[in-house]
Parts: C-alpha cells; sequence; structure tokens
C-alpha cells in the first residue's frame, strides 16, 4: 500500500508534512511506478508492431484481407447480424433467469438431509451427471430435432425456444453445481448459530447459509453467464436466425467472409463488459479477503 | 552506518518519528522506540493505539508514510532496499497463529528455509525438528494445524517463526486468542526464550506477563508513546495519568 502524499494530506492530519526523507521516498516510488509503466506501454507496442507485421508480410494476407476483411461487406452486414445479435440478448436474458432459477433448486435439492429425500437426491444428482457430461451441441441436436418428432401437443417447434431450452438444461447443471460449492462453503458453526436461535433448517438455510454461499459465487456465476452469452450462437444450428446464422447468411449473399468477423467482434463487445464485470467482483472479494486476513482481526482497524 | 551493527550499545531495532495513517486515521503519529540485543520490549495499550500495526510496519507489512525503522543499523523503510531479505531476519507471530492449513506442522516449518534460504530438505526438516522439540511439540510434526489445539498451534508458528533465527521476534497478542488455561503453555515458552536471549517485541495485553518477562513496556497512547519505562515502573508506579487509567482499567 503505497501512500501518495496528497491523500495522506487529508483534513484531520493537517499539521504533518512528509519529512525530507519521506518525500525522497515518494518521488523514489513514483520513479518506478513510472519506469514500470513506460517498460510495460513499450513492450506492449513493441510485440503488437511484431504481431501484425508477421501477419501482413505472409504472402497469403492480401487474400485473406480481401475476403475477411473487406470494410464495404462489414458496414453492408453489419445491420443483419445486429438483428440476429439482439435475438443472442434476449435468449441469453431469458435462459439466464431460468437457469438460475432451476439450477439453485437442483442445488438446493442435493443438500436435503435425511432417507425421506433420496429419490430427490438421486433425481438432482442424476440430472446434473447426464447434463454436465453430454456435450451442449449434442442437447441442441436431440432437443431441437427429437422433441418436435414426439408430435406431442404443447410442444414448441421454435428453433428459438427449443434452443433456448437446451442452453437451459446444459446450464442448469453446471450453474447447480456453483450453488452448491457455494453452500457448501459456508461454515457448518453458522448454520449451527442459526439453529441455536431456533430457526428451522429451512429458515437457516434460506436467511443465513443462502445469502453468504450466493456472495461467495457470484463471480463464477458471472463467468458462466459469459459462456452462456457465446453459447447462445450455437442455437443457429436449429436454423433460429441469431447472430451467427445472419452472418452465414450475409457470407453467402456477399461470397465474402467479413460478416463472420463482425458477428465475432459483436460477441465480444458483447461479452467484454460482463467479463469486466467479473474481474471487478472478484478483485473486490479478494480485496476484502486479503484485508481481514492481513490484519488478522488485530489493532489495525 | 555498517559498523554501528556489531556495535552491542548501538540499538538492534530503531524505530524513529514512525508515522502511519490509514486515509484519515492516523494510527502512528511519530512514534520512536528502541529495542536492544537481548531485551525484551512490551508494548501495551487500548485496541486500535497502534501496537499491531507498528509491529506490521516494522515487519514491512505496512509501508510505514513518514519515518525510519533501522534493523542492525540499516534503514529497512528505504524503498530501495529487497524487503523480503528484511523480512526473513524478522519473526513475526500473529495473533490467529496463521499457520498453513494445507500442510503438516513439519512443511509450515520447513516451507520458508526451504523457499528462502535454500535449505536442502533433510536439513530443514532436522531443524524443524529442532526447533519443534524446543517448542515441545516433536510428536506433532506430521499432524495438520486443525488438529492441533489453539495453544499447540501458536507455539507452532513460534517454532516457524525460529527455524528462520531471525534478528528480533515480533509477536502480536499471540495469547490474546487462546483458552485461559492455553495460555500459561505460550507464555511459558517466550519467558523461556528470553532467557536463551532471543530479542523480543510484543504487544501484549497479559499485563502480568509484561511485568515479569520485558524488560522495558511501552504505552501506546493517540499514536505516540506516551511513557515508556522499566517494567516494574510502568506497570507498577506510571508517571502520567493516561497511563495509570489504563491499567485501572485492565487490571479492574
Amino acid at each position: 500500500m503505497t501512500t501518495d502524499p496528497a491523500t495522506s494530506a487529508v483534513p484531520g492530519a493537517s499539521a504533518w508534512r512528509p519529512s525530507e526523507r519521506q518525500q525522497e521516498r515518494d518521488a523514489y516510488r513514483r520513479g518506478r511506478t513510472r519506469r514500470s509503466f513506460a517498460v510495460a506501454a513499450v513492450s506492449t507496442v513493441a510485440l503488437a508492431a511484431v504481431a501484425v507485421a508477421g501477419l501482413v508480410s505472409s504472402p497469403g494476407w492480401p487474400r485473406v484481407k480481401a475476403s475477411f476483411l473487406d470494410p464495404e461487406v462489414a458496414r453492408a452486414s453489419l445491420p443483419a447480424v445486429l438483428d440476429g445479435l439482439w435475438l443472442n440478448v434476449r435468449v441469453m436474458a431469458v435462459s439466464a433467469v431460468v437457469i438460475v432459477v432451476v439450477a439453485l433448486l437442483l442445488a438446493l435439492a442435493r443438500t436435503l438431509p435425511g432417507p425421506v429425500f433420496f429419490p430427490v437426491r438421486a433425481l438432482a444428482t442424476a440430472y446434473v451427471d447426464v447434463f454436465r457430461g453430454l456435450p451442449l451441441i449434442l442437447v441442441l441436436l436431440l432437443v431441437g430435432f427429437g422433441l418436435p418428432g414426439l408430435r406431442l401437443t404443447g410442444v414448441p417447434t421454435s428453433a428459438v425456444v427449443l434452443g433456448g431450452l437446451a442452453l437451459v438444461l446444459t446450464y442448469s447443471a453446471y450453474v447447480a453445481e456453483v450453488f452448491r460449492a457455494g453452500i457448501e462453503s459456508v461454515h457448518p458453526s453458522q448454520v449451527a448459530a442459526a439453529r441455536a436461535l431456533g430457526l428451522s433448517r429451512g429458515q437457516s438455510l434460506r436467511h443465513v447459509v443462502l445469502p453468504q454461499a450466493v456472495r461467495r459465487v457470484v463471480p463464477p456465476l458471472l463467468n458462466d453467464l459469459v459462456a452462456l452469452s457465446k453459447d447462445s450462437g450455437l442455437i443457429s444450428i436449429l436454423g433460429a436466425i441469431d447472430a451467427v446464422r445472419a452472418a452465414q447468411i450475409e457470407t453467402a449473399r456477399y461470397a465474402n467472409f467479413t460478416p463472420y468477423v463482425v458477428a465475432g467482434l459483436l460477441f465480444v463487445a458483447l461479452t467484454i463488459p460482463l467479463t469486466r464485470l467479473t474481474d471487478a467482483l472478484a478483485r473486490r472479494s479478494g480485496w476484502l479477503g486479503a484485508q481481514s486476513a492481513a490484519t488478522g482481526g488485530g489493532a489495525a482497524r | 552506518m555498517p559498523d554501528a551493527a556489531r556495535d552491542d550499545a548501538a540499538p538492534l531495532l530503531s524505530v524513529q518519528a514512525v508515522r502511519k495513517a490509514f486515509g484519515a486515521h492516523v494510527v502512528l503519529d511519530d512514534v520512536s522506540l528502541d529495542v536492544h540485543r537481548h531485551q525484551v520490549v512490551a508494548l501495551i495499550g487500548a485496541s486500535g493505539s497502534g501496537k499491531s500495526t507498528l509491529l506490521r510496519c516494522i515487519d514491512l507489512l505496512e509501508d510505514v508514510d513518514d519515518g525510519v525503522i533501522e534493523l542492525e543499523g540499516r534503514d529497512i523503510t528505504d524503498p530501495r532496499l529487497d524487503a523480503d531479505a528484511a523480512r526473513a531476519r524478522i519473526g513475526m507471530v500473529f495473533q490467529s497463529y496463521n499457520l498453513f492449513p494445507h500442510r503438516r506442522v513439519l512443511d509450515n516449518l520447513t516451507l520458508a528455509p526451504r523457499l528462502v534460504r535454500r535449505t536442502p530438505r533433510a536439513e530443514a526438516e532436522e531443524r524443524a525438528r529442532t526447533a519443534l522439540d524446543r517448542v515441545g511439540l516433536a510428536r506433532k510434526a506430521d499432524a495438520f494445524p486443525d488438529q492441533l489445539s489453539g495453544g499447540e498451534q501458536q507455539r507452532v508458528a513460534i517454532a516457524r517463526a525460529l527455524v528462520m533465527e531471525p534478528a528480533i521476534l515480533l509477536l502480536d497478542e499471540v495469547t490474546s486468542a487462546l483458552d485461559p488455561e492455553l495460555v500459561g503453555e505460550v507464555l511459558e515458552l517466550l519467558a523461556d526464550l528470553k532467557r536463551s536471549g532471543m530479542t523480543m517485541l510484543l504487544a501484549t495485553h497479559e499485563m502480568g506477563f509484561a511485568r515479569e518477562v520485558a524488560d522495558e513496556v511501552c504505552f501506546l497512547h493517540a499514536g505516540q508513546v506516551h511513557e515508556r519505562g522499566p517494567a516494574h515502573q510502568v506497570l507498577g508506579d506510571p508517571r502520567r495519568e493516561r497511563t495509570r487509567e489504563f491499567l485501572r482499567r485492565v487490571t479492574g
């Protein structure tokens, strides 16, 4: 924790001025910081220059550039791909909500105690085992083409709904395990304290264990959400016109691969804010954890 | 300067005009304090008076905002200095032991000698067993920390600091987290260390122990050394009102 003289010269610490020695130290530290910034900047630029030079000097570059990076095609295909991306966003948002609910129920089912609940536990465990093991693309194909094949009344036939269902089936299994890890990470003494106050098992879970568990698993959950936002592109194999499918159509229209690059950039732009949010949350909880462990409950506030 | 390190009259540890603030909260405000070789100095004071922060600053776990801390005549607060090397010369024992729960007792002790001093495993383990024997826990070498009582864990933590053969041992309220019947075994160990000549600076709430073992007592108040002197004088016949008030409160 380096302290900048500007921030330590706070009101209430009015009389204090850094000594000459301290000013010299602060100057030295600022110099070190400047130096490492400079080293980082120069090495980043150098690395980027080498990568670009390598790319541009490769023998196939002119052809790749023409067929993947055509600004005209990019501009022309953008509206259609954006339209498709809007479908991805909606599928992702709706599935995410359903996934969290289903996953939480699955996780809770797996923590139910006693022989009475054995079937529930076994079912939830089997579900998680199966859907964590199945490749998402297989689930998509089986749900997308198998379910309508049953010709049951009430079974949706829309590729979007079926695709979303497949996403929910697979991701619920993953997210359930994240929740379960969170629940099991809450120390048993917390349950003991809640039960000692007369709370029932359910009440302890609802008001003491789950709030702590959920807080702990937010970063991994957001990580799964980022993965979901990309995997929502897989519903295109069922025929839904999402960003990937739209890019495919545009690629065929212009006989040029640039729309794929456009779709790729849009997906990245979509997930970057999510990734940053995950980082920020992880850093915050990491920082809090390190801080409380460092002070060790000592006198340092 | 380096010659001062050889001179027994020069303090082993010299804290000079140290200041440390967390945001607007000034915890240490112009603290100065010397510890000589083979001396035991006890820091007393209310919670929040800066005892832990001072120890953490000396072990360079916190950067001071101003002032100088010299160990063996060298300014360890100089940012040009390798802080890891300085920390390796200083032993620190924490209030809540801070043992590594994923490693056996023996491995807790051999970790630093092997990584920092590059001691071969066999030699490091031999020294670790000697250190464990010294704190009376040789039979617990293969246990995991959570299989030990609090007092045993704290003795392991002390042994872990001792295997690095530190110039000075800093102890941060090492008995505060212990059950009363386990406090004795740790204090006994510290008294034994004092007899062997170990230099120690300890923050403590155990006034009886401070009087018995410490050569000097330092009363911290409002981020400053409010009173310091021989243990029997500060604890028995304090000169300043604040010190008297504090001692009345803690001794009841």
